[in-house]
């Protein structure tokens, strides 16, 4: 505890305390709709936060993450549709897949010192490559898809993750704190100090005795746990699963958006992102479609134009900002600039 | 099947790939100087692709004749987004660069989706259906006349490299950019000249492109992803391995067409790139770093 709490001021603190407040009590006050948003930006806020692991703290950029979230979502829900595995013992399952996947990529890609832009390439190109597998596995229905029995919604069955959406919702917001709390202790721990010198000069961490390789593959590796983990739980909630949906390129872009606009290497950057980037995209969804205006790509085009600003203007993300004016950064930043 | 129609098939997938090899050229060519990757380079040839389809649809006009004029335009694009958008960034860490070009890619790709919806278009030249017949081959003319124009523009290229003063400034630029700051030229407008070429290339090949297979949003990302498996395939920064590079992967995208089926085409790019990246990362032709 002393190891997640140690040193927090007292402010961030309450601040924490009162948004974790607010969230759980959200499902009494708020209607359906709103709850699904909020649940949503919850589910990229969590995964946000598994891809900050690797690239935030690090610094190996992943541009295919979507593979675990895919892996993990496919793993546990054909074990569930095809031998009635409950998801609660199927995420394992998922999560031991992916981290292999990520071992795989990881000991080829670090093996042989690729790195940097070779290494994100190699990871679109494993999750392309799963993509184009899934497509031609007819076990899980191939293109046309997989689908989950639906039944009724009013009563919760959380053993097999069969409920309505506010079971889901409470499910999500554990992970995303459960997450936050893994994060800070990772953070404080040998291994995040490893990770960051390893991010900030690598052959500089090699010199002074860190195993660099070791290091790295332990945080591909957490970090495809943690996403798969994510995907197990994407796949009950949307009940389907495409291969072009699960592995494609769009959702790794989209599961990295939140952590780079709220902070990369921060703790709640990638939890500060979702709940900017989320609302304000489906704000856009709902005026367009209040104004009559029916056109794809409109969401993407402006999730382009904040990229592009934050990484030309504040590249650090907007969590450093806010930080400083609450003048809680003292010890929650990342980035030791 | 018959040999002749391996033979057949084999050399379309050749010829297709000289056009992506063009489009890999310039991507090789701005990561040779500037270092910086273009992650919106199937973006900007789908862009071209787009232009070549108006201009078409419009004008009647053959993308074969459009296509030092797509080429002149993107060179314009490419010039003006390196001056604006990319020379900040050369000296920032290479994740930013890579999220920069990744929001223009997002940004192009959406443009044209907005602006031409996610239906496929195609440009059907007169001679759409024409072939030349060499013995028992047959060679569609399209194909020959598409790789025969990025064959000439990728060799002019070359050669403005070779023996033009300005391509030699370039050329200096990327061996060793302390030394061509020393004796006095001009950086920040030999890169942006650079990034102009490399989109004038990729422009050229989107036109040419456009001429083989429908044109949708889509298809950029691919194209993105198809341009970083050749040139890696090929050795980054190698301008003979990019050539290489496309060839092979045309060859070996007909030949598994042919062997498995036409959507798993890809997988054989794929797993050719994780093949080489694994065996000899710096890539086929390529030189390893220091």
């Amino acid at each position: 505890m002393e190891r997640i709490f140690g040193g927090v001021p007292k402010r961030a603190l309450g601040l924490l305390g009162l948004m974790i407040a607010s969230l759980i009590i959200a499902p009494a006050i708020v209607n359906a709709y709103v709850l699904s948003v909020i649940l949503i930006t919850l589910y990229f806020a969590y995964v946000g936060q598994a891809w900050n692991l690797m690239m935030g703290y690090a610094g190996q950029l992943s541009l295919g993450h979507t593979l675990y979230v895919g892996l993990g979502a496919y793993t546990s829900a054909a074990l569930f549709v095809h031998f009635g595995i409950s998801p609660l013992i199927g995420l394992f399952v998922g999560m031991a897949i992916a981290v292999a996947a990520g071992a795989l990529i990881g000991s080829m890609a670090f093996r042989f010192g690729i790195g940097g832009v070779y290494f994100a390439l190699l990871t679109i190109a494993f999750a392309e490559f799963t993509r184009i597998l899934f497509e031609h596995f007819d076990w899980v229905g191939a293109m046309g898809g997989f689908f989950l029995p639906v039944e009724n919604r009013d009563s919760s069955d959380f053993l097999n993750l069969r409920g309505g959406p506010v079971m889901f919702y409470y499910v999500i917001l554990f992970l995303c704190f459960a997450a936050l709390g893994v994060n800070q202790w990772l953070l404080r721990s040998r291994l995040g100090y490893y990770w960051m010198a390893i991010r900030e000069d690598q052959e500089a961490a090699q010199a002074v005795g860190i195993n660099t390789f070791r290091y790295k593959m332990i945080a591909v590796m957490i970090s495809a746990a943690m996403t798969a983990l994510g995907g197990v739980f994407i796949a009950f909630y949307y009940n389907n699963l495409f291969p072009a949906d699960a592995f494609g390129m769009h959702r790794s872009i989209e599961l990295i958006l939140a952590p780079i606009i709220g902070g990369m290497g921060t703790l709640f950057g990638p939890i500060l992102g979702a709940f900017i980037l989320t609302p304000l995209g489906e704000g856009l969804t709902i005026l367009m479609e209040s104004m009559g205006v029916k056109a794809a790509g409109v969401k993407q085009l402006f999730y382009g134009v904040i990229l592009l600003v934050i990484i030309r203007f504040v590249p650090g993300g907007v969590w450093p900002l806010i930080s400083k004016k609450l003048g809680i950064d003292k010890r929650m930043k990342g980035k030791s600039e | 099947m018959t040999w002749d129609t391996i033979a057949n098939i084999m050399i379309g997938g050749v010829l297709t790939g000289l056009v992506y090899a063009l489009m890999a050229l310039g991507l090789s060519v701005i990561f040779g100087v500037i270092k910086v990757v273009n992650f919106a380079h199937g973006e900007m040839m789908a862009l071209a692709m787009y232009a070549a389809f108006v201009i078409f649809s419009t004008y009647g006009l053959d993308p074969l004749l459009a296509t030092p004029i797509i080429a002149g335009g993107l060179f314009l694009i490419g010039y003006i987004m390196q001056r604006a958008l990319v020379a900040p960034f050369v000296t920032r860490p290479e994740h930013e660069q890579f999220i920069l070009l990744l929001a223009v890619a997002i940004l192009l790709v959406n443009g044209l989706l907005l602006i031409f919806g996610p239906d496929a278009q195609s440009v059907m030249v007169e001679y759409g259906f024409d072939s030349f017949e060499v013995g028992p081959l047959i060679l569609d003319k399209v194909k020959v006349y598409a790789a025969a124009a990025s064959i000439a523009v990728a060799l002019s290229l070359l050669l403005f490299f070779k023996y033009t003063r300005t391509g030699k400034a370039i050329r200096a630029c990327s061996d060793n950019l302390r030394g061509a700051q020393v004796v006095g030229l001009n950086i920040k407008n030999l890169y942006a000249l650079t990034f102009g070429l490399g989109a004038a290339c990729v422009g050229a090949a989107g036109c040419l492109l456009s001429m083989l297979v429908d044109i949708t949003p889509m298809l950029a990302p691919e194209l993105t992803l198809l341009a970083f498996i050749i040139v890696i395939i090929g050795g980054l920064g190698s301008l003979s391995g990019a050539l290489l590079g496309g060839v092979l992967i045309g060859a070996s995208e007909a030949l598994a067409g042919l062997l498995i089926t036409p959507s798993m085409k890809s997988l054989f790019s794929f797993g050719l790139l994780i093949l080489v990246l694994a065996i000899r990362p710096q890539g086929l032709l390529g030189k390893r770093s220091s």
